[in-house]
This record gives C-alpha cells, structure tokens and sequence, in this order.
C-alpha cells in the first residue's frame, strides 16, 4: 500500500505544480482533474473508499466539467496566453515559493518526528459515514443545505429573463411614440 | 499464485469480450435497422454480411489520422482515449457470473458513476481542442447534457441501494432472488433508462453531434482510429448501460437454471442493446431546449419523488 501512496502523491504533487505553471487555461485545470484523481486514489488507499469515489463524482467529474465549459465558453486565445506569460515573472514568485519552502520544511519534519504509516487502516464504510452525517453532524449538513438552496435561488432570480410580451402593432405604436 | 492467474484470465476476457461485442454492435445495429426499416442492410462481404466488421475495422485501421494544423495537438489526442477508458474502467465492477467480476468493490455503484462523470471530458476536450465552430457547439451542448442527466441517474440508481442496502453490484444481484427490482423500482428504471441514453449520446439524444445541423458535432475534425475510438465507444457505452440495467433491475445472472448464468446475464443484455437500436430507428431527435427542460422539470422531481417513497418504505418495513 506504502508505494501506491507515494506513486499516487508524487502524480498529484507534480500535476499540482503543473496547474500553476501552465498558461493555458484548459491545460492547467487538466492538470488539476489529474491532481484532484491522485487524491482519490490516496483517500481510497487510506481506507475511505467512499470519500474517493465522492472525490471523482463531485470534484474531477462535475466541478471541473463546469470549470472546463465556463473557460470554453469565454474562448481565451493566445491573447490570455500571453498575459499568462508576463504575470510569471521572477518577482511575482520567489516570494510565495519561499514562503512554501517553509511549510515543506515544517511538514518533512513532522513526517519524520511522527510516523503513523499505512500499518492499521480500518476501511470505512458508506453506511458509517452517512450515520455520522445524520447522525452526529446532522446540524451541519442542514445548514450546507439550506446554503445551496439559498445559492439555487440567487442564481435563479439572477438568471431569470423578464418576460416580454411581444406583439407587432403595440411594438410599432411604441416606437412611434419615441 | 492460482488465483491470480484466474483474475487476470477473467480481466482479459472482460476486456476483449467488451470490445468484441461492442465492435460486433457496428453489424447488429445496420441490420437490425435494415430489418426494422424494410431495406436489405449489409449483404455484400461474407455470409450475410457478417464480415462487415472486418472491412470497417480494415478501413478504419488504414485511414490515414489527420491532424489538423489549427487543433490544440495534445488535448485533441487524449480526448478520444477517456471514452475508451472511461467506459472500460466501469466494466470493471460489472458482475457477469456468480464471482466473475474484475473487482468486487463495495463503493461499485458509485465507482461506475464516479467513471461516467468522467466520461463527459471526452465531448468537452474533443470539442474544444478541435478549434471548429461546429465542434464547439457539440462540445458545449453536449458538456450541458451530460451533467444535467448525470445528476438524476445517480439518483434514480438509489432507491435500488436502498431496498438491497449496498452499493456493492454482487449484493444487489443476490438481492433479487425474490423479485426482480425491475417491479417495485419500475419509475428509478424508467429514468435509468432515459438517463442512460443521454449518457452514451444515443438518438433520441445525440444533439452533441447532430449531424443534420453540426456537421458531425464534436468529432468533426477526427479521422482514422481516434474517430474509430468515438465509434466504438458509443458501442462501448450501449454495452455497458445494458448491462448496468440488467445487473440493476433485472437480476443480472439469475434465471431458471436450464441455462448457466452467464448467458441469461447475455441474454438480458442483448435484450437491451437491441432496444437502444429500436429507440435509433424510430424516434425523432428532440429540440435541445425540450431536452433540458424535460431532464430538470420532469425527470428530476421524479427522481427525488423516487428516493423519498422508497427510502419511507424501507424505514416503515424495517
């Protein structure tokens, strides 16, 4: 099980730095579909089989499909390619990259002080995970609930055309009246 | 050691029986709407015709693959390779015989969801990256419908786990050996069904490449075997949707026992298949704003119906 974890995180490690670097839009969210299927395969690997397949259905297979269909649908040319370009600069990135070299300082550190390893994973079922959800967190999934109706209908009254009664000779009159 | 060798002789022939019956599909399908349409159909290589395949697999292989200048080179070369995978991952969790399954997962169902969802990439990417106008447009209608009719086909698959209590495929076969689950699910199989067709881009459904108004839609600028790879697996997908409905509703493998399991799972297979073929030869393709609405306003509130009446019913009985 240990080498699949380290082959599924170093696919997901480099297709994550692969998101950043890329200046196609569409290329870099392939590569975060990529990323976001590695963590899968490691929540799967971790014994939550059902938090993986979650992880697919929800995340890689419908966030992302919107993510893709909003970028085609702006149809960014080599104009935003090239913007892309000059937003990397060696000032816009030594900075931040610095700032993560610490947090990757800290977490070796801590992988090496604290070894829990793969040795006793206990796999987790789908029913124990939906009797905690309406069990002990049942407040919580309401509220996310009643968030993504309120979300639902913002996009709906936003959405919503009004409607127009079209009708040839009051249109005419209308526009004589102008 | 034994039984490695057993998993991996069943996964090579899950693997090459899929595709063999998928390729097999491009022949039934242009006779059996040849039958249903009163014309005489292939007849002209081999007995019947049957070696049809053979020739159209030939040419396809021979065709020279052409790139186009002016596509997004690598996105326009994976594109055709998810479906292929996509649909062959799914057949993974398919249980054809008592233990003849390539991985008895306990999250299956929803694995096989988790692959369709997936499956959706190939219309948007093979759309976009062949930087086409029509292509686009089969790569946008076509990301629309498969998320819209994705949602309720999870759905309408859960009053089914709620009567066997599992999303594992071997579990809700032998669920029903008392009744098939076809009667007391009919509405989460009718919505299935519909849903199932909209997923593979079948006609009635096959507005991502309606050929009448988008040239052939998202794969217009594809030649050769990666065209070949969209044509296969459109079978691929049939295939695999038959097979869902039959392991679901219609109790896989179970049947009287004068014929082995295997070929009753067959049986019920081909059964489907060849209404997917019917449903090609006789119905109309509808507008695409019907499509959408007909997915959000009818087949929805019918899924979420669906769940809520079983899930009273299963609480009251147990």
């Amino acid at each position: 099980m240990n080498i699949i974890f380290y082959i599924a995180s170093l696919v997901a490690l480099v297709a994550t730095v692969m998101v950043v670097t890329r200046k196609n839009a569409i290329h870099a969210l392939l590569y975060l579909v990529v990323s976001l299927l590695a963590v899968s395969v490691i929540f799967f690997i971790s014994g939550a089989p059902f938090v993986a397949a979650l992880e697919v259905i929800v995340y890689a297979g419908a966030i992302m499909v919107l993510f893709v269909f909003a970028i085609m649908m702006l149809n960014l040319g080599k104009d935003s390619t090239q913007k892309e370009s000059r937003l990397m600069n060696f000032g816009a990135w030594i900075i931040p990259a610095l700032l993560c070299l610490i947090l990757l300082c800290e977490l070796i550190y801590v992988f090496f002080s604290y070894d829990a390893g793969y040795r006793n994973v206990r796999v987790i079922e789908a029913a124990e995970v939906s009797d905690s959800l309406f069990g002990g967190y049942v407040l919580a999934v309401e509220l996310t609930g009643m968030l993504l109706m309120a979300g639902i209908v913002g996009a709906y009254h936003i959405g919503k055309e009004k409607k127009r009664e079209y009708h040839r000779y009051l249109q005419l009159n209308e526009e004589e009246h102008e | 050691m034994n039984e490695i060798w057993v998993h991996i002789l069943i996964i090579v022939c899950v693997l090459l029986g899929t595709v063999t019956i998928a390729a097999g599909l491009i022949y039934v399908e242009r006779k059996m709407l040849a039958v249903w349409q009163q014309r005489l159909g292939p007849n002209r290589v081999g007995p019947f015709g049957i070696l049809q395949v053979v020739a159209d697999m030939i040419k396809i292989f021979f065709k020279e693959d052409w790139i186009p200048s002016f596509v997004d080179k690598k996105v326009f070369i994976i594109a055709p390779t998810i479906i292929m995978l996509s649909i062959l991952m799914s057949f993974s969790i398919v249980p054809f015989a008592p233990g003849w399954v390539v991985a008895d997962m306990n999250v299956g169902l929803l694995f096989f969801l988790a692959m369709s969802s997936l499956g959706a990439y190939t219309i948007i990417l093979a759309g976009w990256a062949s930087n086409n106008k029509y292509s686009l447009l089969g790569g946008v209608r076509g990301a629309a419908q498969m998320i819209s009719y994705e949602v309720f086909m999870g759905l309408s698959l859960m009053g089914v786990v709620l009567q066997a209590g599992s999303f594992n495929l071997t579990e809700i076969v032998n669920a029903q050996k008392g009744m098939w689950f076809v009667i007391p699910q009919f509405v989460g199989f009718v919505i299935f069904l519909i849903a199932g067709v909209a997923e593979t881009h079948r006609l009635p459904f096959d507005l991502p490449e309606a050929e009448s108004e988008l040239v052939a839609g998202y794969h217009s600028e594809y030649s050769g075997m990666k065209f070949g790879m969209f044509f296969v697996g459109e079978y691929l997908g049939i295939t695999l949707v038959s097979s869902l409905i039959t392991v679901l509703f219609f109790g896989g493998w179970l049947g009287p026992s004068f014929l082995p399991p295997i070929i009753w799972f067959l049986v019920k297979m081909f059964a489907f298949i060849l209404f997917f073929i019917l449903l090609r030869a006789t119905l109309p393709r509808p507008r695409y704003d019907q499509l959408m609405s007909y997915g959000w306003k009818l087949l929805l509130p019918l899924a979420l119906l669906n769940v809520l009446v079983t899930g009273a019913i299963v609480l009251s009985t147990n």
